[in-house]
């Protein structure tokens, strides 16, 4: 075979411009989602900017106020206490209801169940995770509250016990599915040592597999709390409609996402209702951009050792 | 000689009650599940039939069928994946093939989990921000579908990276020395071994789209509607919404009504699911190296 | 009679790898339609040679490839379309890979890539190929079986195939026994001796036999250093010049 043409080093051919174009094509569609995030940032600010520069915000009123009366005619407020105390009290017995349950779940899972039966719990998991959250709603609207008012003796089902449970439940599958993740990242050459010295399986999860995938267990815990901080139709429909800081498990209460949902559509467009709606949205973002990126540095610590 | 010290039979029983309470937990989370399913077909039954499913709403809402609210989810869920997959396809191309291991790449990948962690209700603000009031695109299928996108990109982005990501460097290697383009080589070889995982991400979104209600009460999705959508221009009906206003919302309505609402949403949703397990289950028996 | 022109070049050409030397001061040239044989203990920078060739280095961010290397007088290193560049050069590895396609559009997808599309034409290509890397009669009868799943000698010979229906003009093997039976190391040393008049080859081995058995003239690289070039017969009837080639055909070390 001859020398080679000097066309032939020197020609582009339609392949070559086509796997440029292709290469700039998929960079867009991978760029894209870093738009859409700082896009859905800028947009929420957009709308909410009014509120924060303009005269009716007050830093220590939104923050420590429970008094949240936007639609008032003559005095609206907009303290936002109640409703932070509404997210953080919901988000905060589902953690507790749900955590032990979603490690436990996760310890089985991973270390204890074989073959089909992993398969299977595996995929009843993945269940859990498929009901959509307003039939979660609608289940502690007239499923549980009816169980709440019989079983403890209390006027009104549609509180933080109701809504909380539901939303461990919701969480649950998220933070089962990422903690197995993390102990099936621990290698088990690992574990083969500590059984190699007469280890029972329990033995090994508790002293070897846990303390490895402690990273990522947190991270999966904290990526739960997300989930149910941000959840909003079925802690709307469950938890009530008082605002107010809760003082036991059966008080109503509303949460910042609920608040939206539930009071957007009776605003006009660029009013200080509108506005301080928008306001709770860039809260509800910042705190939920901040529980990703903790969860990333434990991922990333986690991949580190 | 090899009798079990007292120590190891110790060790034993709490092996055997450790297990049975994390068996427990497992249990406690997957029951839940299994109670709302029957309680759901044991009163939502009742109001199945044909022509609840094919029949539009009377007498306010409280009576009738759902056809309206069934059609306008599949309009949704449709324009959502027209718009999402191309891109998600893409990205997940972009960052399994061609992104090199930098603080870019870094970035593209926190925006997707941030993305995937963005509360609903946030998206549904940004839709009306975005699609409503600055694109222009007033309350339609069209502003809450691409609400519902952005929402649910994630989804398609991890599972075809993942797939993208199984198959073998080798084969890529092999097809490189050969002179082919990175495009030529994904296109010949590594795009098609992944369709199976393409294919998972897209039932699995729309099983995930179909079922949310917050992205679209303020971008589209309307509950008294007299006419069926003509074009993706105009206002809907969806199941989800409708699920929602008629058990908070409505009054006098028949128990079974919103349960058989409930019923098939979560029918729907599961059936995508299962079939997505299905998929993924023969794609692997499948072995193809 | 014109003395047979240089198909390679390398003229002081180093491969780092972020601080680390795979080599350096590599300057050699290979001639058109010679069997080229490389031997050296492992870790001597054979492999990222070969790769620096037909720049496999622009996949890896980490690999620095200096100095100037030639294919018909062209600078490698400067060619505008480096596909054009790879498609003449065929390529085989330690680790047989079949694509995961039928056997016949492993051997069909390089001669689709450059637009052939005429069923006959390819049907022509694909036996042909496929003889020459003498497997056509095991998989004749069965030219839709995936390449992944055949064995490893078979998936080393579509390698070849492959190799071959890209129409090279050079051919570069990488220790390409290792994962291979005996008999289909002897099957593939038989197709090398029949393409020498078409081809250039480059055989990099670890088997010092082997390069005696196949190669016309070989390098003795140790250590990220060329040792010294020669006739294979003069290195292996004691015309060493260099005492650390001779240890090393003893079997001394490596």
């Amino acid at each position: 075979m001859g020398s080679v043409s000097d066309k032939g080093i020197d020609r582009r051919t339609l392949d070559w411009w086509v796997d440029k174009a292709v290469q700039a094509l998929v960079f867009i569609g991978g760029f894209s989602a870093v738009l859409f995030i700082l896009g859905i940032f800028v947009f929420i600010t957009k709308e909410g900017l009014g509120f924060i520069v303009g005269e009716e915000f007050s830093v220590t009123e939104f923050f420590t106020s429970p008094k949240w009366r936007p639609t008032s005619d003559n005095n609206p407020t907009y303290g936002a206490l109640a409703l932070i105390a509404g997210t953080a009290s919901v988000t905060g017995l589902a953690m507790v209801v749900s955590v032990p349950f979603s490690l436990g779940a996760a310890i089985y899972i991973s270390e204890f169940a074989t073959g089909k039966t992993k398969e299977l719990l595996k995929v009843l998991v993945e269940l859990l995770a498929a009901i959509p959250s307003v039939v979660w709603g609608f289940i502690g609207l007239n499923m549980m509250n009816p169980l709440i008012i019989k079983l403890f003796d209390v006027p009104i089902g549609l509180n933080v016990l109701n809504s909380g449970v539901i939303l461990g439940l919701m969480a649950a599958p998220i933070m089962t599915t990422l903690a197995e993740d993390a102990l099936k990242a621990v290698p088990d050459s690992y574990r083969e040592a500590a059984e190699a010295m007469g280890a029972t399986r329990w033995q090994v999860s508790w002293r070897v597999a846990l303390p490895a995938a402690r990273h990522g267990l947190v991270a999966a815990i904290l990526l739960g709390v997300g989930r149910g901080f941000g959840e909003t139709m079925a802690v709307l429909m469950a938890s009530g409609h008082s605002i107010n800081l809760p003082s036991s498990p059966f008080d109503s209460v509303r949460a910042l996402t609920a608040t939206i949902a539930a009071e957007l559509g009776e605003t006009a467009v660029g009013s200080d209702h509108y506005q301080v709606l928008f306001t709770l949205g860039i809260l509800l973002f910042v705190v939920t951009f901040a529980i990703n990126l903790a969860a990333d540095v434990f991922v990333r610590r986690s991949d580190r050792s | 000689m090899f009798e079990a010290t007292e120590r190891t039979l110790k060790d034993a029983q709490r092996e055997r009650l450790v297990k049975r309470i994390l068996l427990g937990s497992t249990i406690l989370l997957i029951l839940p599940v299994v109670i709302i399913l029957a309680v759901l077909i044991w009163k939502g039954a009742p109001m199945m039939s044909f022509e609840f499913l094919f029949e539009e709403p009377t007498n306010g809402m409280t009576a009738g069928g759902i056809f309206p609210a069934l059609i306008g989810t599949v309009w949704l869920v449709l324009v959502a994946l027209l718009a999402s997959v191309p891109v998600g396809v893409a990205a997940a191309i972009y960052l399994s093939e061609y992104a090199p291991d930098n603080k870019l790449t870094r970035l593209v990948n926190l925006a997707i989990i941030n993305l995937a962690g963005v509360p609903s209700i946030v998206h549904a603000l940004f839709g009306v921000g975005a699609f409503v009031l600055f694109a222009g695109f007033g309350t339609s299928i069209l502003a809450a579908s691409l609400t519902l996108a952005v929402m649910t990109l994630p989804i398609v982005i991890v599972s075809t990276r993942e797939s993208l990501q199984a198959v073998p460097q080798a084969f890529r290697e092999a097809c490189w020395n050969m002179g082919a383009t990175r495009w030529q080589t994904i296109r010949k070889v590594v795009l098609p071994n992944a369709v199976s995982g393409i294919l998972t991400g897209v039932i699995l979104e729309v099983s995930r789209t179909a079922g949310e209600t917050a992205p679209i009460m303020f971008t589209g999705a309307a509950f008294f509607l007299p006419f069926l959508p003509e074009s993706v221009f105009d206002q809907t009906m969806a199941m989800s919404l409708h699920l929602f206003v008629i058990s908070t919302q409505v009054p006098d309505v028949p128990e079974a009504l919103p349960y058989g609402v409930a019923l098939v949403l979560v029918a729907m949703v599961l059936t995508m699911n299962a079939i997505s397990v299905g998929v993924r289950t023969w794609l692997r028996g499948r072995r193809k190296w | 009679m014109v003395a047979a022109a240089n198909k390679l070049s390398f003229s002081d050409v180093a491969v780092h790898y972020g601080d680390d030397v795979a080599f350096s001061g590599l300057s050699f040239d290979v001639r058109e339609n010679e069997i080229f044989g490389i031997i050296g203990p492992a870790g001597s920078g054979k492999t990222s040679l070969l790769r620096a060739i037909n720049r496999m280095d622009d996949f890896n961010s980490e690999m620095r490839v200096s100095g100037r290397i030639e294919l018909d007088g062209h600078n490698v290193r400067a060619w505008r379309n480096v596909y054009s560049l790879r498609q003449r050069i065929g390529v085989v590895f330690p680790l047989p890979v079949g694509l995961p396609l039928t056997v016949y559009e492993n051997v069909a997808l390089s001669p689709r890539l450059r637009g052939i599309r005429k069923k006959a034409q390819l049907n022509e290509i694909v036996e042909r190929c496929l003889r020459r890397a003498a497997l056509w009669d095991e998989v004749k009868d069965r030219l839709d079986t995936l390449g992944s799943l055949l064995s490893g000698g078979q998936q080393q010979r579509l390698t070849i195939a492959r190799a071959l229906s890209q129409e090279p003009e050079v051919l570069l093997l990488d220790e390409f026994s290792i994962a291979v039976d005996p008999v289909t190391t002897m099957r593939i040393e038989d197709i090398l001796k029949s393409l020498r008049e078409e081809l250039t080859i480059v055989l990099v081995t670890n088997l010092v036999q082997q390069a005696r058995r196949l190669a016309d003239r070989t390098a003795f690289m140790l250590g990220g250093e060329l040792v010294e070039v020669g006739v294979t017969e003069e290195l292996f009837t004691g015309g060493t010049r260099d005492d650390r080639t001779r240890q090393y055909l003893e079997g001394r070390f490596g």
